[in-house]
């Protein structure tokens, strides 16, 4: 094995340092008793502003919308993206590759783009508004998250495993539940929580779809411009953090035996 | 099932004139076939002679694109393979990579509701069948490919098949596991008394195992018979190369070596090594040729040679005769009987 030079792995350090030390300015800041300005070195350290997130009511609205939607998005996509990966892995028909094409392109498209598509389409069909809105802008990217998932191992699954179940009197549901449901379960729970960390922090479909409600992320884009309290903002984005560090975290230990987590790209 | 059919005379399976092709490929075409209950049968030919798909349409993986199929009487187009009478081995054996062997084994016996501790007994009885008792907790990937093989036997017989179907079912194991399965499916199909139907491409497999063997080429059935039948009497020229690559003989070519005047077959090992000098065997064909190429194999030496009229004949005679130099003049003996017809060539 040779040794990498040490200008490689002085510039490896700084990408990383590129990377990471913003977030750690962000925690940094949480602290702060300056309120109005991010001075460096701060001022003084308290802890008064998780004091003042606890008792924001419109912070708790936007983080229980967040939730509401991410959940529903995902469960929509584990359903909706098992079948389509269910109908689309194996089969042979006319059409396949371009379905399937399409299937995935919501992931490629700019979020702007399906924003406004689903924008003027709510429009045109006079549909108010609401979570499902939301929920339905988000679902476009969830499901292909998932159907990525499920379809890399479905194909990687033998097919006489079906049909050994179908031979030994299993009909399709049994089939199902008890053989191919077991074999892509990591993978479905790798795409769940992908999905979930997507949908949670997603601000550009969501600003076309949720008119006047506020998930988490796009509160914190409106609290950018107010000059106040500006410490509240860095406790919360610790938390949406958290909140989707995890859950990534927990996918990547999940499937790292198992094939590269596909669609983690958008 | 017919409640007039008289139950002996029901073949295990019945193909009526089957069709099945894959776009413009006739994988299967216009195949008859009879398995009598409790016949060991096997399906020889190369790959792509449409065995393996005949093999598929009584499991009910696919349906015939035309003709009839009949499982003990019953007829089973459009029946899914979740509803037949029939299990099957799989090449790749298959096995839930999931489930524990025991609960490999007991798949079928869940799938039908049979409570836990019936279906544990069951299993356990099915293992020690295929001499893998005590090996319920272990997973698949703990197992060797013998063993693998066992586990999905136990798990196809466990549920009580009507008929028992093995595709290639030695095909991963090496030549010494080969044998000793061999002979141990064929001591299981005897003490349970079932229908096997197994498809392979070496004809040795076939003919050691097999009752009958059905040889397939081109999405039929080329020839059915007995072992014995199809080795010494092959019917077609594919038969007599492909089973124990046979020398074919052209009408004229037969005449000459005392066989009758219509395309036949002439096993190698049927041919004898004349040493210089030595009396020529009573009502044997003499031809003299010469060695184009010797091959050894343990107990036989395969001698091709070329007589001064053309004609190409490869000979197997005892490893032991004395050493053959290619390029060498040597003389063959023909016995009488040893050139035969084939039925199904003009």
């Amino acid at each position: 094995m040779t040794r990498a030079p040490l200008s490689l792995k002085i510039a490896a350090l700084g990408g990383l340092a590129f990377l990471h030390v913003p977030l750690l300015f962000i925690l940094l800041y949480c602290f702060t008793t300056e309120e109005k300005s991010y001075a460096f070195p701060p001022p003084g350290f308290t802890l008064k502003w998780f004091g003042v997130v606890w008792g924001r009511a419109d912070i708790w609205a936007a983080v229980g919308l967040s939730l509401k939607v991410a959940s529903i998005a995902t469960l929509l996509a584990l359903v909706l993206g098992t079948l389509a990966a269910g109908a689309l892995a194996r089969a042979r028909f006319f059409g396949r590759e371009p379905i399937s094409l399409l299937f995935v392109l919501p992931i490629a498209l700019p979020g702007i783009v399906t924003g406004i598509a689903l924008r003027q389409a709510f429009g045109l069909m006079e549909i108010p508004f609401s979570v499902w809105t939301i929920v339905l802008g988000h679902a476009t990217f969830c499901i292909v998250v998932v159907y990525n998932n499920a379809v890399a191992r479905l194909r990687r699954l033998s097919p006489s495993l079906i049909e050994a179940s179908m031979d030994l009197g299993a009909d399709a549901f049994q089939t199902f539940r008890l053989v191919i449901l077991p074999n892509i379960g990591t993978a479905l729970l790798a795409g769940g929580m992908l999905a979930f960390a997507l949908s949670f922090d997603e601000v550009i479909v969501t600003t076309f779809t949720a008119g006047q409600q506020s998930t988490l992320p796009i509160w914190m884009l409106s609290e950018l411009i107010r000059p106040r309290q500006r410490p509240v903002t860095n406790v919360v984005a610790v938390l949406v953090i958290l909140v989707t560090f995890l859950p990534i975290l927990a996918a990547y230990y999940l499937t790292r035996h198992g094939e590269a987590v596909a669609g983690s790209g958008k | 099932m017919h409640a007039h059919a008289a139950p002996l005379a029901l073949p295990a399976v019945r193909f009526a004139r089957v069709v099945r092709h894959f776009g413009a490929v006739r994988a299967v075409d216009g195949v008859d076939l009879s398995i009598a209950p409790g016949e060991f049968f096997a399906m020889l030919g190369p790959s792509g002679s449409g065995k393996t798909t005949c093999l598929r349409l009584i499991a009910g993986f696919e349906q015939p694109d035309d003709g009839h199929i009949e499982i003990f009487g019953e007829t089973v187009e459009g029946l899914p393979p979740y509803r037949r009478a029939v299990n099957t081995v799989f090449q790749d054996y298959a096995l839930f990579p999931h489930l524990s062997v025991g609960e490999n084994v007991a798949y079928g016996l869940r799938v039908r509701g049979v409570g836990r501790a019936e279906r544990e007994r069951l299993a356990r009885e099915a293992l020690s069948l295929v001499k893998l008792a005590g090996m319920e907790t272990r997973r698949p990937a703990q197992l060797s490919g013998g063993q693998r093989q066992r586990v999905a036997l136990a798990r196809a017989l466990v549920v009580r098949p009507k008929v028992l179907l093995l595709d290639e079912p030695l095909g991963a194991l090496d030549l010494k596991l080969r044998e000793e399965m061999q002979s141990e499916l064929k001591g299981l199909q005897r003490a349970l008394g079932l229908t096997f139907v197994f498809v392979t491409h070496d004809q040795s497999e076939a003919l050691s195992m097999a009752d009958r063997v059905a040889v397939f080429n081109e999405g039929r059935i080329v020839q059915v018979g007995p072992p014995e039948e199809v080795y010494e009497q092959p019917a077609t020229r594919f038969v007599a190369r492909f089973v124990g690559s046979a020398n074919v003989l052209e009408a004229r070519e037969a005449q000459a070596l005392g066989g009758p005047a219509r395309p036949c077959s002439l096993r190698p090992e049927k041919i004898l090594l004349l040493a210089p000098g030595a009396p020529v065997p009573e009502g044997a064909a003499v031809v003299d040729a010469r060695v184009t190429d010797i091959s050894y194999q343990g107990p036989v030496r395969r001698i091709s040679a070329r007589t001064g009229q053309g004609l190409a004949l490869t000979a197997a005679v005892p490893a032991t005769a004395a050493g053959v130099m290619a390029g060498a003049d040597i003389r063959f003996a023909v016995p009488a009987g040893a050139v035969r017809a084939m039925e199904g060539e003009q």
